[in-house]
């Protein structure tokens, strides 16, 4: 990317400030916390630019949803909390706002009360806290497809497929080596749980923030023996985790990934190392999807595609943008069916979001079959039962090494509930009930 | 402690000492800056994030290694003049908080024009070394890290042999001991602080290519500043022996106590354990373990 890219891509950013500025009766606009400079500019870069991609692809093929434009402005917060703030407070008051997508755990949780007095949806694919599953308590916030226990979850039984069966684990070891921060020790309890309940032994290790060193922490590893390692890393832990366990002799094909250690941004630093390498994810990566393929003929083909390079079309954050487009896209459009088709308000939005069901028949249709499973979202289930799975890193591009997996949801609700429950308790948050979802603020 | 417990904490204090010398390359770096005109650079990450990320790009859009390393070497020089023409230059005989806050501005600047000028992707850097460990007595050692440590052992003696062996090390050691003195008998500072910026450009490139191969060039680079700073509090800011030493000790300490102690106290203490020693340090040795004791007159 060339300094003369980034003007233009900064001039093209402003006409869109500017513009969305006086968004006209039959549009829906997407403000958009993004972070294309920084640490973590590269998944920042990849995912809003598959989001936008999705949202031209939709503006150009179809004129919108149903006659309704989608627009777009982009707020840079380098990932930082008070610069996604800022963003919020700046574009709060633009017209048509349909539901806010910061990726970014920090900026998500110092928006929750905000968005709820706004009564706007926000949306935390793949992330943010696991209780906000519970929409009895957060009626306006979205972990779509994957929450933090979720993937736990996913990760275990993706290891016992490979053992044989759940009660195969009975007698393996796992470490778990996780980001020393709120988000990595977000699934401490539900791993031990997990560990209790289907018998593996299990160390769960810290690694300092931001992960640079890992030295000590696979000499550990490799006097515990274990038979898998969990890797719940973030950014330059990952590569480096990788490396090191390569120095102390760990195999990478027993090292499995979560959601956030799963890009090619993860692997191709740690080069030879990551080969082998298993992390799970809710969207296969690749260009092979029909929906893909149209965002290249169709948006990219007008020169209008939103990555400079070409070459990360595909990729792991690349198609999680196109994911969370599909998913915030067809939320407008279930909406619209309800209210018509018009501008919603971002309560008509949190509606559709609310029954937002995509079934496998549904994603195919969309071009998305094989790309991601399928949700099934309701007023109180705000994840919506999202399937994962698991990909392989072969030194060149990540393969999909199995078949779709369920997280075990039954055993997850309850903790939520209790999690969710308390939360209400303390902040003085009446819980809703079905009656109150269907009511819906439309001016 | 049976033999394999021993075993295994020779191999835990020599992966720490050999980390600990990857620390001391970025200190250096601190040192020559500091050592010959009295600012702590805190841009010198970012100059290492600069200098990877050149040379990384440059190799990716096909020019020949060699020629990669003699263009990003260019750049650093031209980057350590302009440095110090444009910024250093026009703030002599200010306080050292304001030459201090100078180079932490500095350090957004070059941060920013790195990512503004080779974009934000992650890249691998493969130096061609194999890093796959062999074993000595039943204990792993890396090959990379061993390779770093003798590159960082040649980089202090050519430093240690410019400095005492050399006639403009001589000057720099002039400088280091009394700027004013230095100028009173002639020695044109300016021209000894951009060659010194030059130097901490080339050893910012060194510390960039064996980084940068460690943990991939990516913005997270600039970090390592962080592993340098409890470095340079406990050898000195002045002394590149202290840098050497300094490392060796916190590379060391720092993963004996993750391992050892880590366990009692819920783990990932290494991020801190080596501000509290350089902290123990500083309040017994203000001037570190081989810094040079400041005497002023009141």
């Amino acid at each position: 990317m060339t300094f003369f890219s980034h003007l233009r891509k900064a001039a093209i950013a402003t006409a869109f400030v500017l513009g969305a500025t006086a968004v006209h009766a039959d549009e829906q606009y997407f403000p958009l916390q993004s972070y294309r400079v920084g640490p973590y500019a590269a998944g920042g870069t990849g995912f809003f630019g598959g989001f936008i991609d999705y949202l031209n692809l939709i503006n150009i093929r179809d004129g919108g949803v149903n006659g309704v434009k989608l627009t777009w402005s982009e707020g840079e917060t380098q990932y930082e909390v008070e610069k996604g703030v800022e963003v919020y407070e700046r574009l709060k008051s633009t017209p048509g706002i349909a539901a806010w997508n910061p990726l970014s755990v920090g900026i998500a949780y110092a928006m929750i009360d905000r968005i709820t007095d706004d009564k706007v949806p926000l949306i935390t694919i793949n992330h943010g806290r696991t209780d906000t599953t519970d929409g009895r308590v957060f009626p306006y916030v979205f972990p779509l497809l994957l929450n933090p226990y979720s993937e736990t979850s996913g990760i275990v039984n993706y290891i016992a497929s490979k053992e044989g069966g759940l009660e195969k684990l009975k007698g393996k070891k796992i470490v778990v080596l996780y980001h020393g921060s709120p988000y990595g020790k977000e699934t401490i309890p539900i791993y031990e749980l997990l560990s209790q309940k289907y018998g593996f032994e299990l160390s769960q290790i810290e690694v300092p923030h931001p992960g640079n060193e890992q030295q000590a922490q696979w000499l550990t590893i490799r006097r515990e023996h274990p038979d898998y390692v969990v890797l719940r890393g973030w950014g330059v832990m990952n590569p480096v985790a990788l490396k090191t366990a390569q120095k102390t002799g760990f195999p990478a094909d027993h090292i499995v990934g979560n959601v956030w250690s799963n890009s090619e941004e993860d692997v191709i630093p740690a080069g030879d190392a990551a080969k082998g390498y298993t992390a799970i994810t809710t969207q296969a990566s690749g260009e092979q999807y029909p929906v893909v393929q149209e965002i290249v003929k169709t948006v990219y083909g007008a020169g209008k595609g939103n990555l400079e390079d070409k070459s990360r079309i595909g990729s792991v954050y690349h198609n999680l943008g196109i994911v969370n487009g599909i998913l915030n896209v067809e939320a407008v459009r279930i909406a619209q069916a309800k209210f018509g088709n018009r501008t919603l308000t971002g309560d008509e939005v949190r509606w559709g979001f609310e029954h937002l069901k995509l079934d496998p028949a549904r994603v195919e249709a969309l071009g998305a079959k094989d790309l991601f499973h399928s949700i099934n979202v309701s007023w109180d289930n705000h994840e919506g039962d999202g399937y994962v799975t698991f990909q392989q890193w072969d030194g060149k591009k990540w393969n999909v090494v199995s078949d779709w997996i369920a997280p075990d949801w039954k055993l997850l609700r309850p903790i939520i509930e209790k999690s969710s429950e308390a939360y209400a308790k303390e902040k003085g948050i009446k819980i809703r009930t079905a009656e109150d979802a269907d009511a819906v603020v439309s001016n | 402690m049976n033999y394999y417990d021993f075993l295994f904490a020779i191999e835990v204090l020599v992966g720490g000492l050999l980390s600990g010398v990857m620390y001391s390359l970025v200190a250096i770096g601190f040192v020559l800056i500091y050592k010959t005109s009295g600012v702590l650079n805190f841009a010198q990450g970012s100059m290492v994030l600069f200098a990877a990320l050149t040379f990384v790009s440059l190799v990716e859009r096909g020019v020949p290694f060699a020629l990669s390393l003699l263009v990003t070497l260019a750049v650093m020089v031209a980057l350590g003049f302009t440095i110090e023409r444009t910024v250093l230059r026009p703030l002599v005989n200010r306080s050292p908080m304001t030459l201090f806050m100078a180079t932490l501005g500095l350090s957004y600047i070059i941060e920013g024009a790195a990512q503004l000028i080779w974009g934000t992707q992650v890249h691998g850097l493969d130096l061609g070394i194999d890093d796959t460990p062999f074993e000595v007595g039943g204990i792993l050692i890396s090959s990379f890290d061993l390779l770093a440590a003798a590159i960082a052992a040649a980089m202090v003696a050519g430093l240690s042999a410019f400095f005492y062996s050399t006639r403009i090390g001589l000057t720099f050691r002039a400088v280091a001991d009394d700027q004013f003195a230095a100028l009173a008998v002639g020695l044109r500072l300016p021209r000894i602080w951009g060659t010194v910026w030059t130097t901490a450009g080339f050893v910012a490139l060194v510390a960039g290519l064996l980084w940068g191969a460690r943990l991939g060039v990516q913005f997270s680079l600039s970090l390592i500043v962080l592993k340098a700073l409890p470095v340079l509090v406990l050898g000195g800011f002045d002394s590149i022996l202290g840098a050497i030493v300094g490392g060796l000790i916190i590379g060391a300490s720092e993963k004996l106590a993750e391992v050892y102690l880590g366990p009692f106290v819920g783990g990932g203490i290494e991020g801190w354990f080596a501000y509290a020693l350089a902290l123990v340090v500083l309040l017994v040795r203000p001037s570190g373990l081989f810094g040079q004791k400041t005497v002023e007159r009141v």
